[in-house]
C-alpha cells in the first residue's frame, strides 16, 4: 500500500485556516498535494451532510480546519463546527468506516507552518489507514491490477 | 410535539435487505422540529446507507423527498409519483405518518427508520423532554400545569409518593419530582385548595385502555 495516495479533503474556514495555507505557500513551506481544499466563510457552515457527501465521493479522509476557539470571526462558529464533527464520526462509523478518516482542527490564519504540520500529520494517518473502501478509483485502479 | 429517535442503523440495513430501490421519506412536521425526520436528516441517513450498501458491493439506489406531513392525505396523496417508481418506503415519520403512507400506497412496503418515543417539547435546541401522555381527560387546572401523569414516574395523582427525597424523583436523582414541581407551583400560585382536595382513581379509558380513539369535528363532516 506504499503507492496509496489518499484524497484528502479539507473544509477550511475563510479566515483562518485557508488564509495558513496562503501562508504555509507563500512561506514556501511543503505539504501533501493529496489535499483538496474547499473554503468555507466559517466552519459553523458545515453540516453533516457535507462531511458525508465528501466521502460518499470517494474521500480517504476529511478535515474541518477553523479559526481558534475564541477567536471566530462570527463568535461562535468554530464551537458549531465541533460538535458536528463529532456527531458525524458517530455517523461514519454506523457505515463501517474508521472514525479517525474526520477530524476538527484548530489554527489561526499566522499560522501558515502549523497548516503545513496538519496536513502532513493528517494524510501521514489516512495513508496509514489505508484507502477509504468507498474511493472507487482507488478500488477499481487496484482491481485492474 | 410528537418526538422521534432514529432507530439503530443495523436495525435499518436489515429492513432494507435483498431491497434496490428505495425511497426515504421525510416529514415536515414535528420530527423535522426534534431533528430526526426532516429534510436534513433524509440527506443524512441516505448518504450512510448508500455508502454502507457500496462498501457491500451491493449498491442501493435511493430517492429523497421530504412531505409536508406524512400524517395527512393531501400530502400523502404527493408521493404518488416517488411510489410508483420503488420497491420499498423508508419512512422519517412518526409511527401515525408511517401509517398513513402504509394506507394510501397498500401495494408497497412502508418500513420505519425512527422510534416515536413521546409527546413533548424542547428544552433547547436539539434536547427534548416528555411532557404529556395523552391521557385524554387533562387534569393541568389542578396540578398547577404540571402532568402528574408523564412527569411522575409512578403517575401518580395524589402524591407525593414517599421516594420524593430533596425535590428529586426517587428513581433518579437527576429527575425532578413531579409532586413537588407540582406543590411548588401551587403554592406560588396560591391554589393549594386545589391540592388537598383528593383525586379519583384514573379513569384510563380515555386513554389508550379504551381501544384506539378518535376525534371527528362535526362541521367538517360531509
Ligand atoms: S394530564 Fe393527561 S392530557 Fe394533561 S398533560 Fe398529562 S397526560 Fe397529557
Ligand atoms: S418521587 Fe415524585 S416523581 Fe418520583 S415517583 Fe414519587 S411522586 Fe412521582
Amino acid at each position: 500500500m506504499s503507492d496509496f495516495e489518499p484524497i484528502v479533503v479539507a473544509f477550511c474556514c475563510h479566515y483562518c485556516a485557508y488564509g495558513a495555507a496562503d501562508l504555509a505557500g507563500s512561506m514556501r513551506l511543503e505539504y501533501p498535494t493529496n489535499l483538496r481544499i474547499i473554503r468555507l466563510p466559517c466552519t459553523g457552515k458545515i453540516t453533516p451532510v457535507f462531511l458525508l457527501r465528501a466521502f460518499e465521493k470517494g474521500a480517504d479522509g476529511v478535515y474541518v480546519a477553523g479559526c481558534l476557539e475564541g477567536d471566530c470571526h462570527f463568535i461562535q462558529g468554530n464551537l458549531v463546527a465541533k460538535p458536528r464533527v463529532n456527531y458525524t464520526k458517530k455517523l461514519i462509523q454506523e457505515v463501517g468506516l474508521e472514525p479517525e478518516r474526520l477530524e476538527m482542527f484548530n489554527m489561526s490564519a499566522a499560522m501558515g507552518p502549523r497548516f503545513a504540520e496538519v496536513a502532513r500529520e493528517f494524510v501521514q494517518r489516512i495513508k496509514e489507514l489505508g484507502p477509504s473502501p468507498l474511493n472507487k478509483n482507488y478500488h477499481i485502479q487496484s482491481d485492474a491490477a | 410535539m410528537v418526538i422521534g429517535e432514529r432507530k439503530p442503523f443495523d436495525e435499518i440495513m436489515k429492513m432494507l435487505e435483498g431491497v434496490k430501490k428505495i425511497a426515504v421519506m421525510g416529514c415536515g412536521g414535528c420530527v423535522t422540529v426534534c431533528l430526526t425526520g426532516g429534510h436534513d436528516e433524509v440527506r443524512v441517513l441516505s448518504s450512510q446507507l448508500r455508502m454502507a450498501r457500496d462498501k457491500e458491493g451491493n449498491p442501493i439506489e435511493i430517492i429523497e423527498k421530504t412531505l409536508e406531513r406524512q400524517c395527512d392525505p393531501e400530502y400523502v396523496e404527493q408521493a404518488e409519483g416517488v411510489a410508483s417508481e420503488v420497491e420499498a418506503v423508508l419512512s422519517m415519520a412518526c409511527g401515525a405518518g408511517v401509517q398513513f403512507m402504509a394506507e394510501r400506497y397498500k401495494d408497497l412496503p412502508i418500513y420505519p427508520a425512527l422510534n416515536t418515543t413521546f409527546v413533548g417539547g424542547s428544552k433547547k435546541e436539539g434536547y427534548y423532554v416528555e411532557r404529556c401522555q395523552t391521557c385524554g381527560e387533562c387534569k393541568l387546572y389542578f396540578t398547577g400545569g404540571i402532568c402528574p401523569i408523564a412527569r411522575c414516574s409512578k403517575s401518580l395523582l395524589n402524591g407525593p409518593c414517599g421516594g420524593s427525597t430533596n425535590g428529586k424523583c426517587e428513581i433518579d436523582p437527576e429527575i425532578d419530582c413531579a409532586w413537588q414541581l407540582i406543590l411548588d407551583r401551587l403554592k406560588s400560585l396560591n391554589q393549594m385548595d386545589r391540592y388537598s382536595s383528593m383525586m379519583p382513581i384514573n379513569d384510563w379509558r380515555t386513554n389508550r385502555d379504551g381501544g384506539p380513539r378518535k376525534m371527528i369535528r362535526e362541521d367538517f363532516q360531509r
